[in-house]
C-alpha cells in the first residue's frame, strides 16, 4: 500500500532495495526493503540481532552493503557519502557523546564540525542544551550525567545540523521507565516538527507510541510491514481482561458484550485465564463502553486489565515458530480484511517472501 | 530530488579541513584537562628515566657521570616518542569501543582530521615531556655550552620522529582487537629498538650482529644527531637519516590508518 503512495511527487526519504550484509557466514542483512515517506516516522521492529543496527549503519555511510541498492533524502550513501553526510543525524545505540566533555562542549564540537562559525556554534549549543532541558547540566562532564540525559544530548547532537533524515538506533534501550518516557517526550516533539525518523526499536510500546509505520524484521529479513493499526489489528492489538466477581456470569457478561456489538467475546478465550473473558480493545472509547455497560448491567468485576503484545508474542505471532496453542491469529489474519496484503509483498523481495513462506508452512 | 544521481564532488576543502582538525584537537586537549592522570606518563616517565639511567647505570656505564648525562640525555630525547606514541595504541582502541567514533564517522568532514587531531594532541604531549625531561637533565647536570639552537633542534626532531611513531599505534590500534595486545605487541618490538641501539651506551662494546642492528636502528640515529646538536659535531649525516626515516614511516602508515578507520566497523 505504502509503494503505491511513493510513486507521488515528492520521492521517499529512505529507499532501500534488497539490501545484503554479511558478517562471515551469517546474514545480518537478508534482502531488505524499506520505504520512508518524507514526514513520517519508520519504526524497524525486532528482536536483538534482528540487523536493526546494521541496517542503520549501512544507511549512515558506516557499513558498506554486499548487494542491494539504498538511496537516503535523494542520496546514494554508498556514491555520495559526503553529501548524505551533511543531511542526517544519528544517535546510536550506546549514547555517542563524549564523556569527558561537558554538554556544552560536546555540541561545539558537532556545531564546529559542521561548519559554524565560532559564535554560531556557541549560540547552536546553548539553544540545544535549553530545549533539550540540559541548560543547568551544560559545564558538568557528560559522563556525569544520567542515562536519559545522555541521550537527551545525543539526540541534540544529532540535531545540532537540522538533519533531514534522522535515524535513531534503539533510543531508549536499557533505561529505565521513567527515563524512557523523558527521551520518548524529546522524540515526540521532533516527530511533531515533521522531521523523517527513522527509528528501530525493540520494544512495541516504544514503536507504537512513535512511529507510524512500522517494519517488523528478524534473522535480517523483512517479516511484516504496514501502519501501527494494521500491525495491531494482525497481531490481535491490546486485549482487555475481565474477570467477574462470580465466575458463573461469565458467559451472560459474554452475552452481554456481544449483543450490545461492542465484541464478541469468548469466555476463556485466546490466551484469557479460566474464569476471564478476553476481548480486543480497539480504541479506548470501545474500552469505556465496555467498562460502562458492565457497570450498568449490574456485574461485578474482581478483576480488569488490558494487555498489549509483548513484543516476544508479536514475533510468535508473525514467525509462526511453535508456541503451543496460540496459533490462531496467522490464519485469522490470511483470512481477514488485510489477507490482500500478501500478494503485494509477493513481489517486494526475497525477506518478505521468504518469511511468508516460513509462515505458512507453519500454520 | 535535482542532486540524484550527481557525481560526488562535495569536497570538505582546506579551510573547512583545518577547522575540523582544530576542532578535534580542542576535544582532545579538553578530555586531557578533565582527565589528568591521562599526562601522567608524559610527565613522569622522562623524570623517571633521567633518574634511572644517570644514577643506577651512570657510574657503571662511564667513568665520568657528568659526561654521561650529556651523553644519554640528548637520546633519552628521542626515545620519549617511543614511550608517548605507545600509549596512543590503548588510547584509540578505548576511544572506538564508544559511539563517539560512530558520530564522527557520519559527519561530513574528512575521516583523516580525526586522526590528524590526535597526532596534534601527542606532539604536544611530546613537546612536553621533552621540557620535563631537559629540565631534570639541567638539574642532574647537563650542560650544552650555549649550543641552546641545537638544544632546541635535539627537541624538535624528538618530537618529528615520534610522531611519525604515533602513526604506527593508530594503525596498531585501529587493527588489533584488544588493548593487551596492543601493549604486548609495542613492548616486544620496542624493547629490542630502545636498548638495542645508541641510546644508553655507544655501540662499540655490542658483538658485530648487534652493532650492526644497533647502527641502522632509527632510534641510534636519531641519539646521535640530537647528542651532536647538544655536544658538537657531525649533524647534516644523522639529521637526515631522522628526517627520512620520519617521512618514511608516516608516508606509509598514515594512509593506512586512515584507510583502516574508514573501513573499521567497531
Amino acid at each position: 500500500m505504502t509503494r503505491e503512495d511513493s510513486t507521488g511527487p515528492e520521492p521517499n526519504a529512505v529507499e532501500v532495495r534488497g539490501l545484503v550484509k554479511r558478517f562471515g557466514e551469517t546474514r545480518a542483512l537478508d534482502g531488505v526493503d524499506l520505504d520512508v515517506r518524507p514526514g513520517t516516522v519508520m519504526g524497524v521492529l525486532g528482536p536483538n540481532g534482528a540487523g536493526k543496527t546494521t541496517l542503520v549503519r549501512c544507511l549512515c555511510t558506516l557499513l558498506r552493503p554486499d548487494a542491494g541498492t539504498m538511496r537516503v533524502a535523494g542520496f546514494d550513501p554508498l556514491r555520495q557519502p559526503r553529501h548524505l553526510r551533511r543531511v542526517i543525524g544519528l544517535t546510536g545505540q550506546y549514547a555517542s557523546v563524549d564523556e569527558k566533555l561537558s554538554g556544552f562542549e560536546n555540541l561545539y564540537l558537532i556545531g564546529r564540525l559542521l561548519n559554524l562559525p565560532r559564535a554560531r556554534a556557541r549560540l547552536r549549543a546553548e539553544e540545544m542544551l535549553e530545549r533539550f532541558s540540559l541548560a543547568e547540566a551544560a559545564r558538568r562532564p557528560a559522563g556525569k550525567y544520567s542515562g536519559g540525559m545522555r541521550r537527551r544530548l545525543d539526540l541534540a547532537a544529532s540535531m545540532i545540523g537540522v538533519p533531514r533524515v534522522l535515524f535513531l538506533d534503539e533510543p531508549t534501550t536499557g533505561l529505565d521507565p521513567r527515563t524512557r518516557n523523558e527521551v520518548w517526550e524529546e522524540i515526540q516533539r521532533i516527530v511533531a516538527e515533521g522531521n523523517t525518523v527513522l527509528l528501530t526499536t525493540q520494544y512495541m510500546e516504544e514503536a507504537e507510541r512513535l512511529a507510524s509505520e512500522l517494519t517488523v524484521i528478524d534473522h535480517g529479513r523483512v517479516i511484516e510491514r504496514g501502519t501501527v493499526e494494521q500491525l495491531k489489528s494482525r497481531v490481535g492489538g491490546r486485549t482487555l481482561r475481565v474477570r467477574p466477581a462470580d465466575p458463573g456470569q461469565l458467559a451472560a457478561m459474554a452475552a452481554a458484550l456481544a449483543e450490545a456489538g461492542l465484541a464478541a467475546a469468548t469466555p476463556a478465550g485466546a490466551g484469557a485465564a479460566e474464569g476471564e473473558l478476553s476481548l480486543p480493545v480497539l480504541d479506548d472509547a470501545q474500552l469505556t463502553a465496555v467498562v460502562g455497560l458492565l457497570a450498568a448491567r449490574g456485574f461485578g468485576i474482581a478483576d480488569i486489565g488490558t494487555h498489549l503484545p509483548s513484543l516476544d508474542e508479536v514475533f510468535l505471532l508473525l514467525t509462526g515458530r511453535p508456541a503451543g496453542e496460540r496459533r490462531k491469529t496467522p490464519q485469522d489474519r490470511e483470512g481477514g480484511p488485510e489477507g490482500g496484503q500478501g500478494h503485494d509483498q509477493g513481489h517486494e523481495g526475497p525477506g518478505g517472501r521468504e518469511a511468508r513462506e516460513t509462515r505458512e508452512a507453519v500454520a | 530530488m535535482s542532486d540524484t544521481g550527481r557525481v560526488e564532488d562535495a569536497r570538505i576543502g582546506l579551510r573547512n579541513g583545518l577547522r575540523h582538525i582544530g576542532a578535534l584537537f580542542r576535544r582532545n586537549v579538553l578530555q586531557a584537562r578533565q582527565d589528568p592522570e591521562s599526562m601522567m606518563d608524559a610527565l613522569v616517565m622522562p623524570v623517571v628515566f633521567t633518574l634511572l639511567f644517570v644514577y643506577v647505570f651512570g657510574g657503571a656505564l662511564s667513568e665520568d657521570r657528568g659526561a654521561y648525562v650529556n651523553y644519554v640525555v640528548p637520546g633519552l630525547l628521542g626515545m620519549m616518542g617511543v614511550t608517548i606514541a605507545m600509549a596512543v595504541g590503548t588510547g584509540i582502541h578505548e576511544d572506538f569501543e564508544k559511539g563517539v567514533m560512530d558520530r564522527f564517522r557520519s559527519m561530513p568532514i574528512a575521516r583523516s582530521s580525526v586522526l590528524i587531531a590526535k597526532v596534534a594532541m601527542e606532539v604536544v604531549r611530546l613537546l612536553l615531556s621533552c621540557v620535563v625531561l631537559l629540565s631534570v637533565g639541567f638539574l642532574v647536570g647537563l650542560h650544552v655550552g650555549g649550543r641552546w639552537p641545537g638544544l632546541v633542534g635535539a627537541a624538535g626532531l624528538s618530537t618529528l620522529f615520534g610522531a611519525s611513531l604515533v602513526w604506527i599505534f593508530i594503525l596498531l590500534g585501529l587493527t588489533l582487537k584488544t588493548s593487551q595486545a596492543i601493549q604486548a605487541f609495542g613492548l616486544l618490538t620496542l624493547m629490542p629498538l630502545q636498548f638495542g641501539s645508541s641510546v644508553f651506551v655507544p655501540t662499540g662494546t655490542m658483538p658485530g650482529w648487534l652493532a650492526a642492528f644497533a647502527d641502522a636502528n632509527p632510534l641510534s640515529i636519531l641519539a646521535e644527531a640530537s647528542r651532536n646538536l647538544v655536544n658538537g659535531g657531525a649533524v647534516a649525516g644523522p639529521a637526515l637519516g631522522v628526517l627520512l626515516w620520519s617521512a618514511g614511516i608516516t608516508a606509509v602508515t598514515a594512509p593506512l590508518a586512515v584507510a583502516r578507520f574508514r573501513t573499521r566497523t567497531a
